[in-house]
């Protein structure tokens, strides 16, 4: 599961009084439980030390937080994914 | 004092990775209580947990008081290091 | 009774002595959204909720504990050799001043655990809407967490952490549904 589906952004009003730069995109985080429902039996599961290291048995619930500072360090030298 | 091998991490993580799967299962069954399956491998953890449990408890000392491991003479269960100190 | 076992749910690994993330950390201690608020919180509601929820709230309520137990683990390697001038230059010299190096059940800004951050309405709805935002809450405060620290292997129980967080809040949502009506229940699968 692609961790960057269980993000949302919006672009706050950016005013020319703001005295800090601007963060021109908010990001916000809308995890798998508001869209699983009622868990159906039998879903995916990750083997036990992989759902340890996951924090939740079944692969559909992973949904890892990264900061903008590890995403970015991530993306630079390609070791972002767990 | 007593000073801990370098396996004691990996062996503890196998405990911890069984037990995870077990706690998993258990507040999936209050939601899911006819699952069988679930509840099948949830025994199954169950049964891996407490062979670890006792092959780790042999080498390091009782995980558990209060009758839930066996006590041996001296009584490990109180001895360090603690899992915060680890 | 609870019975106690010498392990941590999951390993904490503290890449190094910083004793400003431990002031932080106590947020998840003894903080409004915190593991202890959280166990409390729900080994109280369950003596006035429905039976068919009631081992749910004294599981998880259980499972906080094991998680108290990981942010205290956190809380004290990051401060234990820490010097009184570490502490103070961290922002924990009024807590140096009342408590040494000890931990203590306070949030981020030093006040004290108090029972008004929790409730128990004796209203089954009302009390699993509110372990439901007590969930979301948490998970925003991992979250934030997460963007002020730098200590990789600190991440990694965090973001245990904040997982464990979705699932009790699906399974409160489940506890919900189970209230709504018991023969509903197939048709949401």
């Amino acid at each position: 599961m692609n961790r960057h589906t269980w993000y949302r952004t919006y672009r706050p009003y950016i005013s020319p009084m703001d005295p800090c730069p601007p963060i021109k995109v908010k990001r916000y985080s809308t995890p798998p439980n508001l869209f699983v429902g009622f868990q159906p039996p039998g879903l995916e599961q990750f083997p036990a030390l992989a759902a340890l290291k996951a924090g939740t048995l079944w692969k559909c619930f992973y949904d890892p937080y990264y900061s903008l500072k590890e995403l970015k360090r991530g993306s630079e030298n390609e070791t972002a994914s767990p | 004092m007593k000073q801990l091998p370098p396996e004691y991490y990996s062996e503890l993580e196998e405990i911890q990775a069984a037990d995870f799967v077990i706690v998993e299962l258990a507040l999936y069954l209050h939601t899911h209580p006819d699952d069988l399956d679930a509840i099948k491998q949830y025994n199954e953890y169950v049964k891996l947990s407490k062979s670890l449990k006792k092959a780790f408890e042999r080498k390091y000392g009782a995980l558990t008081s209060f009758g839930y491991s066996f006590a041996r003479c001296p009584f490990d269960y109180k001895e360090a290091p603690w899992p915060w100190q680890v | 009774m609870w019975v106690y076992e010498k392990k941590l749910q999951y390993p904490v690994k503290v890449s190094t002595c910083n004793p400003t993330l431990a002031k932080y950390l106590i947020e998840q201690y003894g903080g409004a959204d915190g593991e202890l608020a959280a166990a409390l919180r729900y080994l109280n509601q369950r003596y006035s909720i429905p039976d068919k929820v009631v081992g749910l709230l004294t599981d998880i309520g259980t499972e906080e504990f094991a998680h108290l137990e990981m942010i205290a683990t956190m809380v004290y390697k990051l401060t234990k050799d820490a010097t009184p001038d570490q502490m103070k230059a961290a922002g924990l010299g009024a807590h140096y001043a009342n408590h040494d190096n000890a931990l203590f059940y306070n949030n981020a800004a030093g006040a004290p655990w108090t029972a008004t951050y929790i409730q128990a309405k004796g209203d089954p709805i009302a009390d699993l809407y509110e372990d439901i935002a007590a969930e979301e809450k948490a998970r925003a405060t991992y979250q934030w967490l997460i963007d002020l620290s730098d200590d990789t292997d600190l991440n990694d129980s965090l973001r245990f952490l904040r997982e464990r967080e979705i699932i009790h809040s699906q399974r409160f949502r489940e506890a919900v549904e189970i209230l709504k009506e018991e023969r509903d229940r197939k048709k949401i699968f």
